[in-house]
């Protein structure tokens, strides 16, 4: 008789990057292996200050399972993660804390805005609130939605996953990112 | 007999006669308006009368009335008597050219942080405050949101310039 045990056979891999393969080898570019590995196994900082992070909490949880796309570990020090997701109101005076949260991780980083409010200040058009996030700290991709759904979340994050597995391992050296960054007064 | 409202108002009169004013009972408290200089004096004999005993300092706030020229100001104090449960309002007016006020501090102490929270918002100047400087707004503004000549809407956006969608 058999164990009740059922064995998950419906595992998918990633696509390996297109190479020269023979016996016992594989010659691809550098490039696209780092960026492989990058994008699958992003650690995300939440930074959640209203509604927008109730609907992350339901993405993390196992209904949508942000961990299926290599983010199992969630971590709360900014010094370790790579993406900054920014959920909820941001008032003026929380502006700078973002602000040093996102200085305090190390580069390569990416800043995923979710919420009407994150994106532009959303309903809170008023003295006390940041008219988007996008004021204070570079951001990478805008997911809209007042507050978004968790599939708008996961859409997010894959285009985020998309911008990691293709960016070019020079581009946080280029004169554009610089320019970009003394934009926002950083460095 | 326990108290009322009958008997603080009497009580009072007979303290400072004239000079409170105005007195109403919407929804049965009591409310009345007294001169911004006996602001202090008028707490104090609420709080150490051995009847009346006003020790408790609910809420302090402001109301800006561009209209009432010379006296646009209100601050308004909501007292209880947790003894006998019963709740008054005080408002003092003051002209918004000189928002000058005493500060109840030394006799609540929870008027500390609501009397940064009236000069956060309506820049209504507490004189004798320990520390009176802004407590929810960003250090760096430089204006009294409250105050109704500055529009509510954040003035730095330009994407709501549109006909459509604007303000």
């Amino acid at each position: 008789m058999s164990r009740p045990v059922q064995y998950n056979t419906k595992l998918k891999m990633v696509e390996a990057p297109e190479g020269m393969m023979g016996d016992g080898f594989m010659a691809t570019s550098f490039e696209k292996v780092v960026g492989l590995a990058r994008k699958n196994s992003i650690w995300p900082l939440p930074f959640a200050t209203s509604c927008c992070g109730i609907e992350f909490m339901a993405t993390m949880a196992s209904h949508y399972d942000l961990a299926r796309f290599g983010s199992e570990r969630v971590g709360f020090s900014p010094r370790q993660c790579d993406l900054l997701m920014v959920m909820g109101t941001i008032s003026k005076k929380m502006g700078p804390v973002l602000r040093q949260v996102y200085l305090q991780m190390a580069e390569p980083r990416w800043v995923l805005s979710v919420g009407a409010c994150a994106c532009s200040g959303g309903i809170f058009d008023t003295y006390s609130v940041l008219q988007g996030i996008d004021q204070v700290i570079p951001v990478d991709v805008y997911v809209p939605g007042c507050p978004p759904r968790p599939e708008a979340i996961l859409d997010g994050f894959l285009k985020i996953q998309e911008l990691v597995g293709q960016e070019s391992l020079r581009r946080r050296n280029g004169d554009k990112y610089k320019e970009l960054m003394t934009s926002y007064g950083i460095q | 007999m326990p108290l009322n409202n009958e008997i603080i108002k009497q009580k009072l009169t007979e303290k400072f006669g004239d000079e409170l004013v105005d007195w109403q009972e919407p929804y049965g408290m009591l409310t009345f308006t007294g001169p911004k200089a006996l602001n202090l004096k008028v707490l104090q004999f609420l709080f150490d009368d051995p009847e009346l005993k006003f020790r408790f300092l609910t809420d302090l706030q402001a109301v800006h009335y561009p209209d009432r020229k010379g006296e646009e100001l209100a601050i308004v104090y909501h007292l209880h008597n947790l003894v006998d449960n019963i709740r008054i309002r005080f408002k003092v007016f003051t002209d918004i050219a000189t928002p000058d006020v005493y500060s109840a501090t030394a006799l609540y102490q929870a008027a500390n942080f609501m009397e940064r929270e009236t000069f956060d918002f309506f820049g209504v100047n507490f004189t004798g405050h320990p520390n009176l400087i802004r407590i929810l707004n960003v250090d760096e503004m430089d204006y009294f949101p409250m105050r109704k000549e500055f529009p509510l809407e954040d003035q730095t956006r330009t994407d709501k310039d549109d006909e459509m969608f604007g303000r």
